[in-house]
């Protein structure tokens, strides 16, 4: 229950971030400034959490790094300290939370992959992009300059 | 100018600076303030610009009398100082932009009521133990004082009592961004009182380079 104000504030640092939840694989490529140069270091690793909301959201992402030692890092999602978050694999899980994963190593760690990503926010994105697709089409038969 | 403007705390966010990295701020409503009398030397015996702010539902006949010459019916009327007083007149309006971003304010707002609370909410008590043979001693506040001599307890004794809904001052909180076109304040940290609470935001009295 925020002030209309301070969303709009919260909405003016929004970036365009690409759909992805707990349980999918992420490469994220965050800015890292050595002394007086910065560089961008790339992190990836599965989502084992998102929380907060608006501005604060943030997630979480643990990898296995060298000698089987776990590694976490958690991003706010809105950062300009990110560069870009790609998603290379979206995982099949059955909580939002995946701290159990940090008990497990190796094969018993690993995360089905999901064949689609089935999500009603992608799939309603998905049905938006069809949708408009369909109308350019229509629109561009109407005017007479479609195909044939 | 004048060196403080009345505000309401609107809430917290965070913003990202220019490293990028997120900074918690308070998100104020500072002005528009309108000057509804001018405290002369002369007259009043000391000087300061009285400022009115908010729109008042209802207002009585003497209120109604007060701020007809300003042209506003203000809701909460506070008095700060000025640089210079040549120039201002009643009527006159102050927004936001009265501070710059980088300036160092203070902030005085009335604090959230938490009523009455016992010694350790209110003073920091530690209490005492919760073992050895202890029973209904948990949160008391332990002793207050001597025997015989001097024979009561001292004036000024942290005792249970009322806390909170008190005056309270945050000095040199940064301005990290003004909005001049909604008259918001970012000011960098928290300031006292629920959202929605009357503010009074004054040029830090200390570090002003």
């Amino acid at each position: 229950m925020s002030h209309q104000l301070i969303r709009s504030i919260e909405q003016e640092q929004f970036k365009e971030v690409p759909h992805f939840q707990a349980g999918d694989t992420v490469r994220v490529h965050a800015k890292v400034v050595e002394g007086t140069r910065e560089r961008i270091q790339v992190f990836e690793g599965i989502v084992i959490r998102r929380r907060g909301g608006g501005i604060a959201e943030n997630f979480t992402v643990r990898r296995i790094a060298s000698h089987a030692v776990g590694v976490e890092r958690t991003f706010l999602i809105h950062s300009p300290r990110i560069d870009k978050i790609e998603v290379t694999r979206f995982g099949k899980v059955r909580r939002a939370k995946l701290y159990y994963l940090r008990g497990l190593t190796g094969r018993a760690a690993r995360i089905v992959e999901r064949r689609r990503d089935l999500t009603a926010a992608a799939r309603k994105a998905a049905e938006r992009a069809a949708a408009e697709e369909e109308a350019a089409r229509l629109a561009a038969l109407e005017s007479g300059t479609g195909c044939c | 100018m004048v060196q403080g403007l009345i505000g309401r705390k609107l809430g917290m966010t965070q913003i990202f600076d220019e490293q990028g990295l997120a900074r918690p701020v308070t998100v104020i409503e500072a002005g528009p303030c309108v000057v509804t009398q001018v405290r002369t030397a002369e007259k009043d015996g000391y000087e300061a610009v009285q400022l009115g702010f908010g729109i008042a539902k209802k207002l009585n006949k003497p209120e109604k009398g007060h701020v007809k010459e300003s042209g506003h019916m203000v809701k909460t009327l506070r008095e700060v100082r000025a640089e210079d007083y040549s120039g201002i007149e009643v009527g006159q309006v102050f927004n936001a932009d009265t501070f710059a971003e980088g300036e160092l304010v203070d902030v005085t707002g009335t604090s959230k009521g938490r009523g009455f609370q016992g010694g350790m909410k209110r003073h920091g008590f530690s209490g005492s133990q919760k073992t050895h043979g202890q029973s209904d001693r948990q949160r008391a506040p332990g002793s207050i004082g001597s025997s015989a001599t001097p024979g009561r307890v001292i004036k000024g004794m942290k005792m249970a009592g009322h806390m909170g809904h008190e005056r309270v001052t945050v000095q040199n909180l940064k301005v990290l961004r003004v909005d001049t076109e909604r008259n918001l304040l970012l000011v960098e940290g928290s300031v006292p009182g629920p959202n929605k609470g009357t503010l009074l935001i004054r040029r830090a009295v200390k570090n002003q380079k």
